[in-house]
């Protein structure tokens, strides 16, 4: 009796009461719905074709990076950060090494800084390669997914050649890179940037000004400036509502401010502003590499970081006190000044941050990481309200959530 | 009553870029479903963009982080002398070894007078990050642009020694040198250093 109780006051607070008296039907949007595109569960609350209510579920792949972070040497965090958000996981990776170069106090080269914004901006154009087509598909347009992902396998192919691997890089070490681009890497980039307009040009010509399209995802989803502020969304989410708020200007790192670049406003954050807003940051991205490799400084491609760039091999191979710095690094037994940094760089979806707190020893004492995606969820209900089952699917791929990060 | 929209703004570069005002030729939506229609047409005639995997492979990288490899020195002894640094830059914990004492009769075995009995690299676990290779002071571990197979037990994906260490064969020798800096290569070219022989 009593667990019954129990069990209609929890459905109460979801539904509400008077919900009992409609004919309400509940629905189950994932965790597993192929148009979720992810591990993301909503319960919806419908009155035939309309959302009335939506409660959202989170924690289904939830990996406890924040925890295994305080048991793993500050090197061996970044492979934890690629699977945050695996869509332009070197943003992350990056983004954790300048926490750390903040932490201990380095200051890099501008070439370093360079190298970072060249795969920073392309880790930002795979990023939103897949949320637009993927918008494209869930408005029912899956023809111009396929052209863009061709586009997308250039940008791996180019992490491949820069770090080995493809989605999950473990891309950059602290202090620096862990190899040089080599020609072949310079010569793909090029290749890249030559061929991606035409394809981004042809994308923009099938939807952009199409009216199925504009009809399907104007006023869809939409969030006012202060709700969003409210909520405390970031990137392009936030841009699309006009707010003009890129960490990338107001508090600019990587040498950012080297660059001139026009920061992408929507009107009223719809899902229509902000499949313009990602599709003018492409092309501002575009420009950004493309300036950063003419002006690609001459010089080294790491920092001299005693406590964590590795010394040189050969050294290691053959003399003692390299050998003994070598199995101090590996080890973690190394020196890190006590205190706090927050760090935050423009992720592919938001303001990725990262908060550490260090004592001094060999792992983090509390690491955190301030999700976007995390975020945006939170408005999820919502900006749904009201809409139609169709629309809601197009609203949650044009917030670019993506689980690996939501979870954590 | 229209209500005030407040707006905000922050730095001086911000530029709108959405125009929901649609012109007529948009309104009518006939021309927009041609224009989409003639650009999938052209993509019947250029050029295909997919690879007929079996028989064709597609190019990977020379610095390609996959299957494990531990090498040999140029006498066929096994390099590794159980250190076990990497082992201890796992992030993923797949790397066990069990060390031993080399016998006066394992000389032509192994280099150093430590070696690994057993060591095994749990491929289920291992993501794949290239840790244990940098980690590796004797040149003993390195990643190959090799895929590790799939299986259809879980037992088979723990490598030993026996998948592991490259062939005796001096044709059969698995070649890193792509992944090494030109220093280290320039460095194993010198015969006195102790390292090189
Ligand atoms: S492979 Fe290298 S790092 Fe690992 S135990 Fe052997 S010598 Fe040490
Ligand atoms: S590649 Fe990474 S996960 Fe795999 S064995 Fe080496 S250190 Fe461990």
């Amino acid at each position: 009796m009593e667990e019954k109780k129990n069990h209609i006051e929890a459905e109460h607070k979801i539904f509400g009461p008077e919900d009992f008296e409609k004919n309400y039907s509940t629905l189950n949007l994932g965790p597993t719905h192929p148009a979720t595109h992810g591990i993301f569960q909503n319960i919806l609350t419908m009155n035939g074709e309309t959302i009335e209510g939506a409660e959202q579920t989170i924690g289904y792949i939830h990996r406890a990076f924040e925890k295994i972070a305080e048991r793993r040497p500050f090197y061996q965090i970044t492979p934890l950060t690629d699977r945050l958000n695996y869509c332009s996981s070197p943003i992350n990776n990056i983004g954790w090494h300048m926490t750390v170069e903040k932490l201990l106090g380095v200051k890099t080269s501008k070439r370093i800084d360079y190298m970072r914004i060249i795969i920073m901006e392309l880790a930002r154009i795979t990023d939103h390669l897949i949320c637009n087509s993927v918008i494209g598909v869930d408005s029912g347009a899956l023809t111009g997914f396929i052209y863009l992902f061709q586009e997308r396998e250039k940008v791996y192919d180019i992490y491949e050649e820069i770090c080995g691997a493809r989605l999950t890089t473990n891309l950059g070490r602290i202090g620096g890179f862990e190899r040089d681009f080599t020609p072949s890497v310079i010569k793909k980039i090029n290749d890249f940037l030559n061929g991606l307009p035409k394809v981004l040009k042809q994308f923009e010509n099938l939807l952009i000004r199409n009216r199925i399209f504009m009809d399907r995802t104007i006023d869809v989803g939409a969030i006012s400036a202060e709700r969003a502020l409210n909520y405390g969304f970031t990137g392009p989410c936030l841009r699309a509502t006009g707010v003009d708020y890129d960490v990338r200007v107001m508090n600019s790192y990587s040498s950012y401010n080297d660059f001139d670049f026009i920061v992408p406003v929507g009107t009223n954050g719809d899902t229509y502003d902000r499949f313009c807003v990602r599709q003018e940051e492409m092309w501002q991205s575009i420009k950004l590499v493309k300036n950063a490799l003419e002006n690609l400084p001459e010089g080294n491609y790491h920092m001299d970081v005693p406590e964590f760039y590795l010394p040189p091999k050969e050294d290691v191979y053959s003399k003692m006190e390299p050998l003994i710095w070598h199995f101090k690094i590996v080890m973690g037994e190394i020196e890190v000044p006590v205190g706090e940094v927050y760090h935050s760089v423009e992720g592919g979806n938001g303001e990725l941050g990262f908060y550490l707190v260090s004592d001094g020893g060999r792992t983090p004492y509390r690491l955190h990481f301030r999700r976007p995606g995390f975020i945006y969820y939170q408005a999820y209900p919502e900006m749904i309200k009201g809409s139609v089952l169709s629309d809601a699917i197009l609203t949650m791929s044009s917030m670019n959530i993506i689980a690996g990060e939501l979870d954590a | 009553m229209t209500e005030e929209k407040k707006t905000y703004t922050f730095t001086t570069r911000s530029k709108v870029v959405s125009n929901k005002k649609m012109t007529f030729m948009e309104k009518i939506y006939f021309p927009a479903i041609i224009k989409g229609m003639l650009i999938t047409f052209s993509h019947l005639f250029k050029k295909k963009t997919t690879i007929q995997y079996p028989e064709v492979k597609r190019n990977i990288a020379e610095i390609y982080r996959g299957k494990h490899v531990l090498k040999r020195d140029d006498e066929g002894r096994e390099r590794c002398t159980a250190c076990g640094l990497c082992a201890l830059s796992c992030p993923a914990e797949a790397i066990t070894m069990i060390a031993a004492e080399r016998k006066a009769d394992e000389m032509h075995l192994y280099r150093e007078e430590k070696y690994a009995k057993v060591y095994e690299i749990n491929m289920l676990r291992c993501i794949f990050c290239g840790l244990c290779e940098e980690a590796c002071p004797k040149e003993a571990i390195f990643l190959t642009n090799e895929i590790v197979p799939s299986n259809y037990e879980r037992e088979n994906f723990i490598y030993g020694k026996d998948k592991l260490v490259e062939p005796m064969d001096k044709d059969k020798r698995i070649d890193i040198s792509k992944r090494q800096t030109t220093a280290v290569l320039e460095f194993k070219k010198d015969k006195n250093q102790s390292h090189n022989n």
